[in-house]
């Protein structure tokens, strides 16, 4: 059945509306509230499978000649533990789930523009992650060539078996969710705001959103492609990637990579969003350079797409220093976008809760890997240190600094919505603590392991090469990441047995989305306030406020008075 | 539709220089964007100018056509856009029938391709019956 939605001026009561309960809601639902919360489940559950393959690989480490696992299962866990934390976890739980949650009640619309293709777009990244974990189940096991899956090492001769098959085909699925998911944003956000809620009034974390899912319609479908042309070599004899029937190989990297960084960003950009949302609330602070912020996160989704090479400087085939102009280029905006974060926590009234702290763990973490990150955009350096454990150390503090820090610090921040209830903040700090200690423990042992030459991918190490020691260390300060969650499972448990109510707008936030109830009703809003600024509810609930507007120069009104006529 | 039409000309815009400028680098620099090294890599940015310009320039068409919308004002009220906003399917099980008949339809290229037989009667039923359902509800 189909129901027009309105958009009520001042109503009383919600709009009446009754549904399937039960598993059959679960099943049937178009709501995007409910199937952003089964992204957001379903993304968690991934993220531990891959968590306990990483504290398997890092016991493998703690001695060279590690008898955990085999040589061929440690290949296994690697590209399985790459290949849930980024295809499964980061991507999903930011842009299928936060956003499908957030994104519609922040621009003040009743649902996703397609809320039935939203529903397919869940259905299929359940089918590509259960595919992708039933390839441990099948004879030869699951797929041993990275997460990258490189030709010719991916082709039938080198990986054989349907392990490597189910890999590929969970990649084309949640390929296609994550592009309907695109879609779906793209057309919410340009057709379903609410009056006044031009582009420059929205979010920052709708803007990221906004952002991503056009790097997503970019870079996804390249993906798939290269998965198809992956599968033609692997079953119908074409010789597209290898080299004996006239192919190129290193086509496989470039359509990969073109893929790839964007992906990186994909992964990175929905993150800054929900810290750029999180820092102004708890710092009771406007956004500082709300338009810079904007303008910098498309120059960094612009710039992302073009260097793609700059992972395949090794291969002697690409051209240097176009890509590396354009990677360290990056470094400008995201530049940009520090000094923004701190000058709106400058001279705050700073609250240091959890959610909080998760974002200042986010840009300590985020500095670091950004800062290596620059270092290996520079070829002579790339050239010393590529595959090896430096590169290792880079890419998992950029991804944890997002999808773990600041993924988290949205998950404590909007959880209030979700559910109508608190999180315990003291287990939430134990938490942070706990994560924040043991992410530096593993992690700066790791590139001190690639200065001295360690590989990355291997299972065993020559003894007397002074490796022994960090990797000890390094595993150490995994165990205690991975038992940080303990605290994370305990407030669950904990809110979910001994219910805190928090009310709508439990932090004196900003955006639309805390104008709703929590959780809140089908079709998100009874009412909606007038939308006159980047922050309508605290306009709302602080009307005798300055509000400055961005772009007026700091000339100070009141909330709510006559604004001027015109687009923007 | 302004804003919307400038983001997605930018983004053709912005690839349409990369791409030249890539393209001719590599050239000039032992012919890095050829064929057989990174000449896909110039084809891909060409998609990504399409991505922007498809879309762009007939949202620029229109935005020069049409009155601005009240998301676009800066002075509307919710007054101004109240009322039925879009339609909205209710709870429907077709997306879920849809993803299970995708889902069994690529696992029988692995696991046998009689899957595919009910992989893919199901997509047929749930295209059928996501219409009928679309058609019985009134306008989407």
């Amino acid at each position: 059945m189909t129901v027009l939605a309105q958009r009520p001026v001042a109503v009383e009561h919600p709009e009446h509306h009754e549904g399937p309960t039960g598993i059959l809601k679960w099943l049937t639902s178009t709501d995007h509230k409910v199937i952003g919360m089964n992204y957001i489940v379903t993304s968690l559950v991934m993220f531990f499978f891959a968590g306990i393959m990483a504290l398997i690989m890092r016991a493998q480490l703690t001695s060279p000649s590690g008898a955990v696992v085999s040589l061929q299962q440690y290949n296994e866990l690697f590209t399985m533990h790459g290949s849930l934390m980024l295809y499964l976890f980061a991507g999903p739980f930011a842009f299928g789930g936060l956003a499908n949650y957030i994104v519609p009640l922040q621009v003040g619309a009743p649902d996703m523009a397609f809320p039935r293709l939203n529903a397919l777009s869940y259905w299929l990244f359940l089918s590509g992650s259960i595919t992708m974990m039933l390839s441990f189940m099948v004879a030869g096991g699951a797929a041993a060539f990275g997460w990258v899956a490189y030709a010719p090492l991916s082709e039938a001769t080198f990986s054989p078996g349907s392990g490597p098959d189910l890999w590929i085909l969970a990649l084309v699925l949640t390929g296609f969710s994550a592009i309907f998911t695109g879609v779906n944003l793209i057309t919410t956000i340009f057709y379903l705001r609410a009056p006044g809620m031009t582009m420059f009034r929205m979010p920052l974390f709708t803007w990221n959103m906004l952002v991503t899912a056009m790097l997503i319609l970019i870079a996804f479908p390249v993906l798939t492609a290269a998965m198809v042309l992956l599968w033609c070599d692997r079953h119908f004899g074409t010789h597209i990637y290898t080299v004996q029937g006239g192919g190129v190989p290193v086509l496989y990297q470039n359509l990969f990579w073109f893929f790839g960084h964007p992906e990186v960003y994909i992964l990175a950009l929905p993150y800054f969003g929900i810290v750029t949302d999180v820092i102004p609330v708890m710092s009771r602070k406007p956004l500082f350079g709300y338009k810079g912020m904007v303008f910098a996160t498309m120059a960094i989704a612009a710039l992302s797409t073009g260097v793609w090479a700059h992972h395949m400087f090794t291969t002697g085939v690409v051209l240097l220093p176009f890509f590396s102009l354009l990677s360290l280029l990056i470094a400008v905006p995201t530049g940009i976008k520090f000094f923004n974060w701190i000058g709106t926590m400058w001279r705050g009234s700073i609250t240091l809760n959890t959610p909080m702290l998760f974002c200042i763990g986010f840009l300590l973490a985020f500095l670091m890997g950004g800062l290596t990150g620059v270092m290996l955009a520079s070829p002579p350096i790339d050239f010393v240190t590529h595959d090896t454990y430096f590169v290792v150390a880079h890419f998992h503090q950029v991804l944890m600094g997002t999808a773990v820090f600041a993924g988290f610090a949205g998950f404590y921040f909007w959880y209030p919505k979700f559910f109508g209830r608190m999180l315990s903040d003291r287990l939430g700090k134990l938490h942070f603590w706990f994560l924040f200690i043991g992410f530096w423990v593993t992690f700066m042992p790791q590139y001190k392991l690639g200065l001295m030459g360690m590989p990355r991918r291997v299972a065993t190490y020559q003894a007397g090469l002074g490796w022994q020691n960090l990797n000890i260390a390094s595993t150490v300060g995994a165990f205690i990441i991975g038992f940080s969650f303990v605290f994370f499972l305990v407030n669950l448990w904990v809110s979910w047995r001994k219910p805190v109510p928090a009310g709508d707008n439990p932090w004196d936030a900003h955006a639309l989305e805390w104008f709703a109830t929590s959780p809140p009703v089908h079709h998100n809003f009874t009412r909606l306030p007038p939308i006159r600024s980047e922050r309508p509810v605290w306009d709302f609930h602080h009307p005798d406020a300055l509000t400055i507007a961005h772009g007026e120069n700091g000339h100070g009104k009141l909330a709510g008075t006559a604004v001027p006529a015109g687009q923007d | 539709m302004r804003r919307e039409a400038q983001l997605l000309i930018g983004v053709a815009a912005f690839f349409g220089l990369t791409d030249i400028t890539y393209w001719l680098w590599g050239n000039a620099q032992g012919g890095a964007t050829n064929l057989d090294t990174g000449f896909g890599g110039v084809v891909m940015l060409v998609g990504t100018i399409l991505l922007g310009v498809v879309p762009g320039s007939y949202y620029f068409w229109w935005s020069r056509r049409m009155k601005p919308r009240p998301e676009d004002r800066m002075d509307a009220t919710i007054e101004d856009g109240s009322g039925t906003i879009a339609s909205f399917p209710d709870s429907s099980v077709w997306p879920f029938v849809l993803g299970m008949g995708l889902f069994l339809t690529v696992l029988s290229l692995v696991f046998g391709l009689w899957l595919m037989w009910p992989g893919l009667s199901l997509v047929v039923s749930a295209a059928v019956g996501a219409t009928v359902e679309s058609r019985r509800g009134g306008r989407v």
